[in-house]
């Protein structure tokens, strides 16, 4: 029967099973009797039971694997050159790549260091090659995202944000709300960052709309480049998961573990949603030129993602384990995003304070204004006026967004737990801690720094769990520095030394471009700096003020988008 | 107040001319050499670090007060820990490459050797050291592999980190590699090989002991720059080469046995590499602007402690070439070229090499 002859009939030998493969490899592992093994990063769980390895792999097979991933990924970027790409891309959405790409490559690289972290933690060995082959895959997405920005910075018709970009990372106003997002992982208790924060929470939720929203809507801007990388990193997500997963099962049967699992699942949740809606919900809705009513928008995706799969899958059955799982902050999520504007206030925010950031931002216009009111109801009487304005100011000569008081709209304070403003202005609060003041974006925020982040939950000692510290708040970095020597110091200036590297715009005309020049004059100010300053009842009444909210001022006369058309 | 230009409607390179149109190189870190190389680009100022560009500073304390990084985290001090680059430029496509060309030539050696009926014609003593000894020697491997794991957490730059990484990376690799090649030709040999032989040997026959000592002292240390010199410049060549290149490659083609070196000199051109990376790492320390001396006595405190270790454990696994039936090489012999190669090592770093006695 030549029709059943196959070459690996012919060929094959009888092997061990995978199962007998991957039980020898977890055997590898010894409990040292000689000397103690370095508890180095502490946990305040308790880990007695031995997790199990979903995935049953071993590396042999792995390398090639993702030899064969990254031979797609290369031969497409390739391609992508070949078919001249770029003539045909969005600039719109390329800029945007610059804040993106900035902020990722840090929290992949630490999801890798992650590893140490968790690997040491519980008991038997079985997981070790999951973990192993997570630390490596970290490590491929870490350098082969720079790689796909300097392939932008060599190929896109404005290089200037790219070629900073690790520098940018540390200091941008924007770029500073990715810092959670990755230190998090790396830093305080080892369950609480590398497992809860990282994999139950981010990998298992929030990376679906980073890496499987984000690429179709490249694909939509002519970027084909975006989404073969991201798609190829999304395809080792799944890994991470069940390692995630497989840890928490080990956990999740001791009683004593639960306080902590429902503390780290609230904070991790509510934060995964401040930073990575904020970052990615920009992006996605704002970065993009294509505006087909059909598509679904990123609080769709959401609700398909994060509310039907991730919390009704995936958090709701830990109820039956006896964790508290809070419903209520996914439903106050999902008003924030739905009810209260969350994405559009933080594209506003980031609009606002374009000479501080790096990349280009241009004004949404009247084909995106009906996309939006078509998603959004009701997005074209609170945000329609603020992007005339934007269009309007973006020509030099003009005053900036960040100083204009024309316009109405009132500078933001920040969040001392997500580092994102408080654009929600009826949820914006404050606390005290050790007799400080502190600012935050919601009552979960509030809690996640005055409650969660400190040596003692509900009355049960917490040792191990990290703290907030640093100069959370952008703003008190350059409090009462004039804005043009602020951006020199940030070193958000081209070769030229005096062209910004942002523009308000995509006018790829030196006549067009704003310097140093246009933006001096004008003074920043950290609103953290001057609520500490206020009488108590000053205090109050800023509060009660800046919680009623503002509304920009209607753009008549002569607001277009600052272009003019030939 | 309005703008005079007319759109461009491309959005490649070369499409328009402006400040910063032609910036098309990562311009924050000074390259070592003439030109940056891709290994660079992708991997430099990755790793934050407040003295350089992290101007909110590290935003997350340990309990204890310890940031995110520290450099407090090994007793080696550096006035500039961002110098270091790794000799073999490894990113994750490089990485990808070589592991995965390992992989495929590690498996048809193995698939071919089956086929041709090899391990049928092993020498039995020789089936029986492989069992015993060589099954106990991938948990050695599999020690250095989870304490590099465990180390690539801790240092100041991406470039070490990296370089840690792909260490761990490849010597988990090849504990796997060894676990699943000796499971393979069991199924071949005549009674099998046991599986728990390895192991056995590992944690109870004294002739491992020593050697096991050595592995759980480098797991064990909590400075990440002493994990990776123990393991590089000293358990390295005191050890692992004496076992594979001294014992393993040597005794097996008198044996019948031509696929197991063929398996295990796999490590061998790993080690080239991760030797180059930590002679560099080394030198770099040993020639830093400000504290050459210091990092000079902290390492060779370091190498003195795991020589110790080493040698002894390398005594004790003398026993080993008496096993084989044909015998075609003395521990004297190979234990000779082990500490020359060791010695070689340190003077070509700068350091004193310790007496071994």
């Amino acid at each position: 029967m030549a029709a059943s002859l196959t070459l690996n009939k012919i060929t094959s030998q009888k092997g061990i099973s995978i199962a007998e493969a991957t039980s020898r490899v977890a055997d590898l592992g010894w409990t040292p009797t000689y000397v103690q093994e370095a508890e180095t990063f502490p946990t305040d769980y308790r880990i007695s039971k031995v997790p199990r390895d979903p995935m049953k792999q071993v590396l042999r097979s792995y390398f090639p694997m993702q030899e064969e991933k990254d031979n797609r990924v290369y031969g497409a970027l390739d391609a992508a050159l070949r078919g001249d790409m770029f003539r045909n891309v969005e600039p719109r959405w390329v800029e945007w790549m610059k804040l993106f790409l900035a902020i990722i490559p840090f929290p992949e690289i630490s999801a890798a260091r992650s590893m140490a972290m968790v690997a040491r933690l519980a008991p038997g060995e079985e997981l070790r090659t999951g973990f192993t082959m997570q630390m490596v895959d970290e490590f491929r997405h870490s350098t082969i995202q720079m790689n796909l920005k300097k392939w932008y910075m060599e190929n896109y018709i404005d290089p200037a944000g790219f070629d900073i970009t690790e520098k940018a990372f540390g200091k941008c106003y924007a770029a500073t709300i990715g810092r959670q997002f990755g230190e998090g992982f790396i830093c305080g208790d080892a369950i609480t960052s590398a497992n809860v924060y990282l994999t139950v929470v981010a990998e298992t939720a929030f990376t679906n709309t980073l890496f499987v929203a984000m690429p179709s809507e490249a694909a939509r801007n002519g970027d084909y480049a975006l989404p073969t990388v991201f798609l190829s990193v999304q395809s080792d997500e799944s890994r991470h998961v069940g390692n995630g997963h497989s840890m928490l099962m080990a956990m999740v049967n001791d009683p004593s573990n639960h306080l902590l699992l429902e503390r780290d699942m609230k904070y991790a949740f509510w934060q995964n949603h401040a930073i990575v809606d904020a970052a990615i919900g920009t992006l996605i809705e704002y970065g993009t030129t294509n505006r087909d009513k059909n598509k679904e928008s990123y609080v769709e995706l959401w609700h398909r993602w994060i509310y039907e799969d991730y919390y009704r899958t995936y958090m709701l059955p830990l109820e039956k384990y006896g964790i508290k799982i809070h419903h209520d902050d996914v439903s106050a999520a999902w008003d924030r995003l739905v009810k209260k504007n969350y994405v559009h206030k933080i594209a506003q925010f980031f609009a606002v304070g374009w000479p501080v950031n790096f990349w280009r931002i241009e004004a949404q216009t009247e084909k995106d204004f009906e996309w939006f009111e078509h998603k959004y109801p009701g997005w074209y009487a609170e945000f329609g006026d603020f992007w005339k304005w934007y269009g309007r100011k973006s020509v030099p000569g003009q005053t900036n967004m960040l100083v204009d008081q024309e316009n109405g709209y009132v500078y933001p304070h920040r969040c001392w737990s997500c580092m994102c403003p408080c654009v929600i202005r009826e949820d914006f609060c404050v606390g005290e801690v050790d007799g400080k003041l502190y600012t935050y974006c919601s009552e979960q925020c509030r809690w996640t720094h005055m409650v969660a982040f400190q040596g003692e939950y509900e009355g049960r000692p917490t040792p191990a769990m990290g703290r907030f510290k640093g100069q959370r708040i952008w703003e008190d970095c350059y409090h009462g520095w004039d804005l043009a020597e602020a951006i020199k110091d940030l070193g958000f200036v081209r070769p030229d030394g005096k062209t910004i590297t942002a523009q308000p715009h995509l006018r790829f005309d030196q006549r067009d471009m704003w310097t140093l020049d246009h933006v001096k004059g004008h003074t920043i100010q950290s609103p953290l700096v001057l609520i500490r300053e206020m009488t108590p009842e000053q205090r109050d009444a800023h509060v009660a003020e800046y919680r009623a909210g503002f509304k920009i001022k209607p753009c008549n006369g002569a607001c277009s988008n600052g272009h003019h058309h030939h | 107040m309005e703008a005079s230009t007319t759109p461009v409607k491309s959005g490649a390179a070369g499409a328009a001319t402006f400040a910063g149109s032609d910036s098309r190189k990562f311009n924050y870190y000074d390259p070592k050499g003439r030109k940056a190389t891709h290994y660079e680009d992708v991997t430099l100022d990755v790793q934050p670090d407040p003295e350089r560009y992290l101007l909110q500073d590290w935003i997350i304390n340990f309990s204890d007060g310890t940031p995110t990084y520290s450099k407090d985290w090994t007793r080696c001090k550096s006035a500039d820990w961002h110098k270091y680059r790794s000799v073999d430029q490894e990113w994750e496509k490089t990485h990808y490459q070589r592991q995965s060309t390992i992989c495929g030539t590690i498996q048809s050696v193995i698939e071919n050797g089956r086929r041709s009926g090899a391990a049928t014609r092993f020498d039995k003593s020789w089936v029986k050291v492989l069992q015993d000894h060589l099954g106990a020697y991938k948990h050695a491997e599999f020690g250095l592999g989870t304490s590099l794991m465990q180390a690539q957490r801790y240092g100041y730059t991406q470039m070490i980190n990296n370089v840690i990484l792909t260490n761990s990376s490849y010597k988990l690799r090849f504990a796997q590699d060894l676990t699943l090649y000796l499971g393979e030709i069991g199924l071949d040999i005549e009674g099998g090989i046991d599986k728990d032989a390895g192991k056995r040997n590992w944690l109870e026959n004294p002739i491992w002991q020593g050697v096991r000592r050595s592995i759980e002292e480098i797991m064990g240390a909590t400075d990440y720059v002493e994990q990776y010199v123990a393991i590089n410049l000293v358990f390295e060549p005191l050890i692992g080469e004496l076992f594979r290149s001294g014992f393993i490659l040597q005794m097996a083609a008198a044996s019948n046995d031509f696929i197991t070196p063929s398996v295990v000199s796999a490590a061998e051109s790993d080690y080239e590499r991760n030797l180059a990376n930590t002679v560099e790492f080394v030198h770099t320390l040993l020639n830093d602007s400000q504290y050459p001396l210091h990092n000079n006595i902290i390492i060779s405190e370091y190498i003195d402690k795991h020589a110790k270790l080493a040698h002894a454990a390398a005594l004790q696994l003398q026993p080993l070439w008496s096993l084989p039936r044909v015998k075609v090489a003395t521990f004297a012999d190979s234990y000779d070229r082990a500490r020359n190669r060791f010695s070689h090592v340190l003077t070509e770093c700068g350091l004193q090499v310790p007496t071994l006695a």
